[in-house]
């Protein structure tokens, strides 16, 4: 009851700004983002602008997260406990930093680092950005693997052992395929995750959407619209990615059923 | 009898699970061509004795040959071996996520390096001869579990075993389904090649065994031909034991 409450006086107050689109309006300045106006649809573009950018650094950021968490579980599966030791330190290790001071320590520790060293290599924001968040979620990719094949029964092995199959190959042709299957809600979650921390990058300059309504609040003193608007960008954002995924779900399920 | 001629070779064998004594002094020779059924109460260390044969299960102390070479030793390079032998799962483990082709051809490609072509030849003859030739390209779901099994034992013959292994074939089947089955391993019994099978199934064990062994808490109480074994059981424990499966 009492989140309805909130909810009504959200969107009454949301209604009553839209519909006050005179400059004059000292409570609400829907006029930043009013497309009608020039000015206003200037804004709008400048801030859906920054989708190319968070799009882009999430979904190269998740291939990277990818792989790296698959490079991480193989070992980490072995009955070894030698081999194991590595996979699991670095999935606490990792697990551990929070992103943001880890995204400093990359963009602006690391290159000085590799200067003592005698590289001098500059990052990229873009890299930077990518490195960082696909390091940082690689632990979690590799929970994620390690508990959908672990799920896999242990005949599926057996059987591939009796067919000569060697560990790669076995995981590979009969392990992965059924367990990527599995995850695959959790991998999507990762993602989603992943596009919404992509958001810290505009702490090193990246220009995505948070950073561009950060530099247009910065003009405009329009906190309120354009944070909202900004919010909205990633509501859309995520909606039309789990909206692909329950498609993809789909498709991969029918192919057992057909 | 020379070494040669041995299929498989048990000698003094002991296994543990953790405290748990599961085989203890295993002494078993089968000559090649020799068809083995094994029966005894669950928990007598029967699919133990059959999974080590295949490495599937590591042994503590004893020796396991096969074809002559040591199996189950720490140094995982008997691969070789093992592709010698198939084995069927009494709750198949087909590949769920492959059709009925792929799932007989992936074995023969991936660790025999055969060819497509050649793999593909191999399956069609062996679906055939399991009598699915129809069923190629469907997932192992859309398959009744005898049509399963059956496509379990094609794939274990696709890798051209020496020695098959068949652990409780047909005990997750619905029994309309059993006979199906046991067709395709006696049509398969005529044809020479080394069998070790645990079953309940007697009537099959009379049809096609050579030799029957009787385990019971991890020890081999009793091994002779068939006709003595089911008529004149020397025992007490196997004489219970048959009274109890064949009352029925």
């Amino acid at each position: 009851m009492q989140n309805r409450t909130i909810l009504a006086i959200l969107l009454g107050t949301l209604v009553v700004g839209c519909s006050s689109t005179d400059t004059t309006e000292v409570i609400w300045g829907w006029y930043v983002i009013d497309p009608r106006t020039q000015q206003g649809w200037n804004n709008i573009v400048f801030l859906i602008n920054g989708f190319s950018a968070t799009i882009r650094l999430s979904v190269v950021a998740a291939v990277f997260s990818m792989i790296i968490g698959l490079i991480v579980v193989l070992p980490g599966l072995s009955e070894n406990r030698w081999a194991r030791l590595p996979s699991r330190i670095y999935v606490e290790f990792i697990r551990s930093i929070p992103l943001l001071p880890m995204l400093l320590w990359v963009f602006y520790g690391f290159p000085f680092l590799m200067k003592s060293m005698g590289i001098d290599m500059p990052i990229a924001p873009f890299w930077g950005a990518v490195i960082t968040l696909s390091i940082s979620d690689s632990a979690f990719t590799s929970e994620i693997y390690r508990a959908g094949i672990q799920s896999i029964e242990k005949g599926q092995t057996e059987a591939a052992k009796t067919v000569g199959l060697n560990y790669y190959q076995t995981m590979l042709y009969v392990i992965l395929p059924q367990a990527l299957k599995r995850i695959l809600p959790a991998l999507a979650n990762q993602f989603i995750y992943i596009v919404k921390m992509s958001a810290f990058a505009y702490v090193i300059g990246m220009q995505e959407l948070t950073k561009r309504a950060f530099e247009l609040n910065n003009n405009e003193y329009r906190a309120l619209e354009i944070y909202t608007f900004l919010i909205f960008e990633y509501l859309v954002l995520v909606l039309v990615i789990s909206f692909f995924v329950r498609w993809l779900e789909r498709r991969m399920g029918s192919d057992q059923r057909k | 009898m020379s070494k040669k001629t041995l299929a498989v070779e048990f000698k003094s064998v002991d296994k543990w699970f953790d405290d748990f004594q599961v085989l203890k002094d295993i002494n078993l020779e089968v000559s090649v061509g020799e068809k083995i059924v094994i029966c005894g109460p669950s928990g007598s260390g029967k699919s133990t004795l059959v999974r080590c044969i295949n490495s599937l299960e590591s042994h503590q102390t004893g020796v396991i040959k096969v074809s002559g070479a040591e199996v189950g030793l720490k140094s995982k390079k008997n691969n070789k071996t093992l592709t010698e032998v198939g084995m069927v799962f009494q709750q198949f483990n087909l590949f769920p996520h492959l059709t009925v082709k792929e799932n007989l051809i992936l074995g023969p490609m991936k660790a025999l390096g055969l060819s497509r072509k050649d793999a593909e030849e191999r399956a069609t003859a062996l679906l055939k001869r399991v009598k699915i030739p129809e069923q190629v390209d469907k997932y192992p779901s859309q398959l009744s579990g005898g049509q399963q099994q059956r496509v379990a034992i094609a794939r274990a013959l696709c890798m051209e075993p020496n020695i098959m292994l068949f652990d409780e074939p047909t005990s997750a089947l619905d029994p309309e389904m059993i006979a199906e089955v046991l067709d395709v391993i006696i049509d398969l019994a005529k044809e020479g090649i080394t069998m070790i099978v645990v079953t309940h199934e007697m009537g099959f064990a009379k049809k096609a065994a050579d030799r029957m062994i009787f385990m019971d808490e991890g020890r081999i109480v009793e091994t002779g031909a068939p006709k003595e074994f089911f008529n004149k059981p020397k025992t007490n424990r196997c004489k219970l034991f048959l009274n109890q499966i064949l009352q029925h």
